[in-house]
């Protein structure tokens, strides 16, 4: 796969520079993302439709705004494992604010998001002043999250039935055809893309993970940049929850499990390194692209839902063994 | 009278358990440079880490340009032109070189980061130092030498009065290190001062103006490098005078030992042979990169080979896995004692023992007393100091690891011993017990294989010399031949 392209004599270049070292950081997951297309537009009728890529989009949306928060995490070389429970938690907030306490809407979605905001500032500030591993306090961050989804819900389904305008949030189309879950995604990727590429915070993300100490002799604050990539994480989750709560017009409590698992899939296939200090907003975006793609693919062919779960574990290791085989060839290279 | 430039006094900083400064000082002319010099743990880092902002001094004066200085953090001495590049380079690997320079201080245009400003106001300051590399490229592609580079380029473009450089030459090949001196003289003749810490004393002499000595976290003196002697420094550093640097009886070698016929590797090893013989110590000389250590694991079965062969004391081996390569009596200390000879968060004895467990294992269970006995046994006859065996070795200085290492693989009583850079950031007095064990091994009739890149160390105590270009050996020297041009000329064998 690629084996003869050689693009790094570009690499220097000012304009196709970024271009290039997009291509080449991401050419094995890009070449899996247009086999896997290839593949399913011969094998069915319906996948190369505008319709079902609308489908594909709207159901990956979930997975986007997630992984964009984890890529954060995994960039600092930690992991952010609250989504699935912070999406029940919040979406049953908002609708319970809304349902029980007669709340107003914008009052109640605003609640739902400081929520996350607070939720990934106290696991920031945990890690960054405790030391305690990210998976240890995300982990226990998760469990508490989903109780408190229980118990707001008063352990079962919340269905809304007092307002009919949030439901759109989640349902609504933009020009009549796109989904507005496709528009947030593909908005929330574009943000990530400048915090990465033209902020101070996104250069002491990149910083902090390749190299702590290094940041830290540059007088960069390091306990500040890991509540923020928290921070966000958390806030994303959140806004997860309430475009699910939206389109499902209810909340949730036992909802998305293991729903952080597909964000963490898409950032490694997107070329995130779970060692902390690479990834790239571009590279993540088709992740969670494959991810949907694979998902929908075994649907279109009638696999049985539970092989579909094998076969997504299956297609991940290779893509993401391939790819490492081919980095460690340029690396060989470049020596 | 030239400008005193800082002038630190009574600097005393506490760590739980341990005084690691103990009223040390300090002073610094503007344009000199000033050689920091004393054994691992004497507290020349934390001093230089007090001047720098890493840590804050329980008690102390620091007066920086006449005016005395509170320095609460990094940003704090950034802003009073206090540099420092540290011992590892503290860079960051997947951000451009112009990134680097700029970490903590990013050019804004409109609330974002302004890249093409920081890739022009970078080539400026990469020009100065006549580093000629584009600002865009990714830091990780560089050499070692050129990333110490650009940690000078970014100490130059923070405005620095005062630049503190720790072991920069580490890992440096000897051009990369003349270059460096090049630059230090340039910045010395534009009023900056510099200070240099540094465990080679011929680097020592060769680029410092004055030396001071510390000791055991407090100060001994401070000399004027053209009036001291080598002798002088090191009975300064340890506080007793060294009978001899260097110890080495020399005996005639017996019988071959090892033998390595034709190994290839790509293009890394190319028809490597060599020989090594009971009761000698054979030395490999070369830059870094010439292969040496590749060479010495592909023969161990470590490294992948396309072809050649491997006999110890006579058998071929060279098909047998590296284990069964370790029983028939070969060990390899290998050159990075922290990645490959070390688990730094355990116990001495621990590490001591992992290598040869099976010495006594009492069917499923470790024979503890046996383990002990051993143990104890390594840290006694190698003089590792520490409170216990059972200290982290994680907590001891480099030399001390080192041992640890050297003891680690002296367990499963090897008669073939290749050492890797054995004495790479050991401290001096470290080094001559190093040296003196190494003696008294081939004494008692163990083949030695010393992998250095220290031409004093090689030349002292070796009884031939292997020299290594790119995957080749260029040359073969007997101690009656040893001479330091000579080496060199082969060293650079095939650039001319």
């Amino acid at each position: 796969m690629g084996k003869k392209i050689d693009l790094s004599k570009y690499d220097d270049h000012v304009i196709l520079g970024p271009i290039v070292r997009y291509l080449n950081s991401n050419l094995g997951i890009l070449a899996a993302f247009i086999i896997l297309c290839v593949v399913l537009t011969i094998a069915t009728d319906s996948f190369m439709t505008l319709n079902n890529w609308l489908t594909i989009l709207r159901t990956v949306s979930t997975t986007g705004f997630l992984a964009i928060g984890v890529m954060l995490a995994i960039m600092l070389g930690g992991i952010d494992l609250i989504a699935g429970a912070m999406i029940a938690c919040s979406g049953c907030l908002v609708v319970v604010c809304m349902e029980r306490f007669g709340m107003n809407m914008i009052l109640a979605i605003a609640i739902g998001l400081v929520l996350g905001i607070i939720v990934g500032f106290v696991n920031g500030a945990i890690i960054a002043y405790s030391g305690i591993h990210p998976f240890v306090v995300t982990l226990a961050m998760q469990s508490i999250l989903r109780g408190a989804a229980y118990l707001i819900a008063n352990g079962q389904p919340v269905p809304l039935y007092v307002n009919t305008v949030y439901p759109k949030i989640g349902t609504g189309l933009a020009f009549g055809v796109v989904p507005y879950p496709i528009i947030y995604m593909l908005i929330f990727f574009f943000l990530q893309y400048l915090l990465l590429n033209k902020t101070k915070m996104g250069r002491y993300i990149y910083a902090v993970g390749g190299n702590a100490t290094a940041a830290q002799f540059s007088g960069i604050d390091i306990k500040k940049v890991k509540i923020m990539v928290w921070t966000i994480s958390g806030f994303l989750a959140s806004f997860a929850g309430i475009v699910l709560s939206a389109r499902l017009a209810s909340g949730q409590p036992g909802t998305s499990v293991g729903a952080e698992t597909d964000a963490i899939a898409a950032c490694v296939l997107g070329g995130t390194s779970m060692y902390g200090g690479v990834g790239c907003t571009g590279g993540v975006l088709i992740g969670v692209l494959v991810i949907g793609v694979i998902t929908n693919g075994l649907t279109l062919l009638h696999v049985n839902s539970n092989w579909q779960y094998v076969a997504k574990g299956i297609i991940i290791l290779l893509a993401v063994y391939i790819d490492m085989i081919r980095q460690n060839k340029m690396q060989a290279r470049s020596e | 009278m030239p400008k005193t430039l800082v002038e630190m006094t009574g600097i005393t900083k506490t760590f739980p358990g341990v005084k690691a400064l103990d009223n040390a000082q300090l002073t610094l002319y503007s344009g000199e440079v000033l050689g920091l010099l004393g054994e691992n743990g004497a507290g020349k880092s934390t001093l230089m880490n007090v001047l720098g902002g890493v840590y804050k001094p329980d008690s102390g004066k620091i007066v920086i340009d006449g005016k005395e200085a509170v320095i609460g953090s990094v940003v704090d001495a950034q802003n009073l032109g206090v540099a420092f590049i540290h011992q590892e380079i503290a860079l960051v690997p997947y951000l451009s070189v112009a990134e680097n320079i700029f970490l903590g201080r990013e050019r804004m245009s409109a609330g974002m980061v302004d890249k093409k400003k920081m890739y022009k106001e970078a080539k400026q300051w990469l020009d100065m130092v006549g580093l000629d590399v584009n600002p865009a490229t990714m830091l990780c592609k560089l050499s070692i030498g050129k990333q110490q580079m650009v940690e000078i380029a970014k100490a130059c473009s923070l405005n620095m009065k005062l630049l503190i450089m720790d072991e920069p030459t580490s890992s440096l090949s000897e051009s990369e290190v003349k270059s460096l001196f090049e630059m230090m003289n340039k910045l010395k003749s534009n009023g900056i001062g510099l200070i240099y810490i540094s465990h080679k004393l011929d680097e020592i002499f060769t680029i410092t103006d004055r030396v001071c000595v510390m000791r055991d976290g407090g100060y001994v003196g401070t000399i004027v490098t053209k009036e001291s002697s080598r002798d002088e420094l090191v009975s300064m550093m340890v506080g007793r005078t060294l009978d001899s640097y260097y110890t080495r009886t020399f005996n005639t070698p017996g019988e071959v030992m090892m033998e390595v016929k034709n190994i290839n590797s790509g293009i890394r090893l190319r028809d490597c042979s060599f020989k090594v013989r009971k009761g000698e110590i054979l030395g490999f000389y070369g830059l870094v990169g010439a292969g040496r250590s590749e060479l010495v694991k592909a023969a161990m079965g470590l490294y992948p080979k396309d072809s050649g062969t491997v006999y110890v004391k006579g058998k071929d081996v060279t098909k047998l896995p590296t284990m069964k390569i370790q029983e028939s009596g070969v060990a390899l200390v290998p050159e990075n004692r922290k990645l490959e000879g070390l688990i730094l968060k355990n116990s001495i004895s621990f590490n001591m023992s992992i290598s040869v467990l099976r010495k006594f294992m009492n069917h499923l269970r470790v024979n503890g007393k046996k383990e002990k006995e051993i143990v104890d046994n390594g840290i006694a006859s190698l003089a590792v100091k520490t409170p216990s065996r059972d200290q982290r070795v994680g907590n001891l200085s480099g030399g001390n690891q080192q041992k640890v290492v050297l003891a680690k693989w002296l367990a499963s009583d090897p008669e073939i011993l290749i050492l890797d850079e054995p004495t790479r950031g050991v401290d001096v007095g470290a080094k001559a017990e190093i040296y003196k064990i190494m003696n008294e091994l081939a004494a008692k009739g163990m083949a030695i294989i010393m992998i250095s890149s220290e031409m004093p160390e090689i030349v002292n105590m070796c009884d031939r010399i292997l020299v290594m270009n790119d995957g080749k050996i260029t040359g073969e020297l007997d101690r009656s031949e040893f001479d330091q041009e000579k080496i060199l000329h082969y060293v650079f064998a095939e650039d001319e």
